[in-house]
């Protein structure tokens, strides 16, 4: 045994928590995605670290589904940021609180 | 233990290079520095032994994800950060005190479990390409197929967003 399970969790947690900072902190929608990419992969962590701790499989595949998930909305929210952006020429999300396209 | 330090070493740097995402002022700083939180959590990943995943942890994230990033920051030439009302200053205060809070909770919820977490020691069997295959084709077949539905349709949605005059 490598660290104790509570040691995975509680960093699992807390990567989640930056990336939680980071949705409520940050205006630049870029910079939001990439914490939604954090706290994606701290859930990862989180489920690789069970998954060593029981001995199973499951928990691997969950983050192999969960990484194809977050490549497909990384390509499809880039596309709506670009798309945005044409738009309204800004990717601050306070400037962007019209659903008026 | 080389191995447990190896551990903690990576999770300060993830933690470190993770805080320095959200906090930096420059998009394409974040960018680079979200590539060496993937990387830090690849090695993590190794240690946990999930060989499969920490491989495929650099490819799709720190390859494929971090480089879609990148082009886009670099298309959309909004590196710089504006000067921040009153407003925002208050947001920015109320989401540091929300977040303190859900640490304090998360870290509450782990220490104060009543249940044991610790198991017997054992040899991970699950780690390997070929563990995770039989598995992937064999008993979670059908979320597999979904999951390349998914991929279609979101490359399908890309395309069209991509390509509409707005």
């Amino acid at each position: 045994m490598v660290v104790p399970l509570e040691h995975v969790i509680i960093l699992s947690g807390i990567l989640f928590a930056i990336g939680v900072l980071g949705v409520l902190f940050r205006r630049n929608a870029l910079v939001i995605f990439m914490s939604i990419e954090i706290m994606l992969n701290a859930v990862n962590l989180a489920l690789v670290g069970f998954s060593r701790y029981y001995n199973s499989v499951d928990g691997q595949v969950f983050v192999f589904l969960v990484m194809t998930l977050a490549a497909a909305e990384v390509a499809v929210g880039l596309a709506i940021i670009v798309a945005l952006f044409r738009n309204k020429q800004t990717v601050n999300v306070d400037e962007i609180n019209l659903m008026k396209g | 233990m080389l191995h447990s330090t190896l551990f903690y070493i990576s999770a300060i740097v993830m933690l470190a290079s993770a805080l320095a995402v959200v906090l930096s002022r420059n998009a394409v700083y974040s960018a680079i520095l979200l590539v060496l939180t993937f990387f830090s959590l690849a090695i993590m990943y190794l240690l946990l032994e999930a060989y499969f995943l920490a491989v495929l942890e650099v490819l799709v994230y720190a390859g494929a994800i971090m480089v879609l990033f990148l082009f886009v920051i670099m298309l959309l030439n909004t590196t710089r950060e504006e000067a921040m009302p009153k407003l925002i200053q208050l947001q920015k205060a109320a989401s540091l005190f929300l977040v303190v809070i859900f640490i304090f909770g998360i870290l509450l919820l782990i220490v104060g479990g009543t249940t044991e977490l610790h198991q017997a020691e054992v040899i991970s069997t699950v780690g390997s390409a070929r563990a995770l295959g039989t598995a992937l084709f064999t008993d979670y077949l059908l979320p597999f197929e979904a999951a390349s539905l998914l991929l279609l349709v979101a490359l399908i949605g890309t395309v069209y967003l991509a390509k509409r005059k707005m």
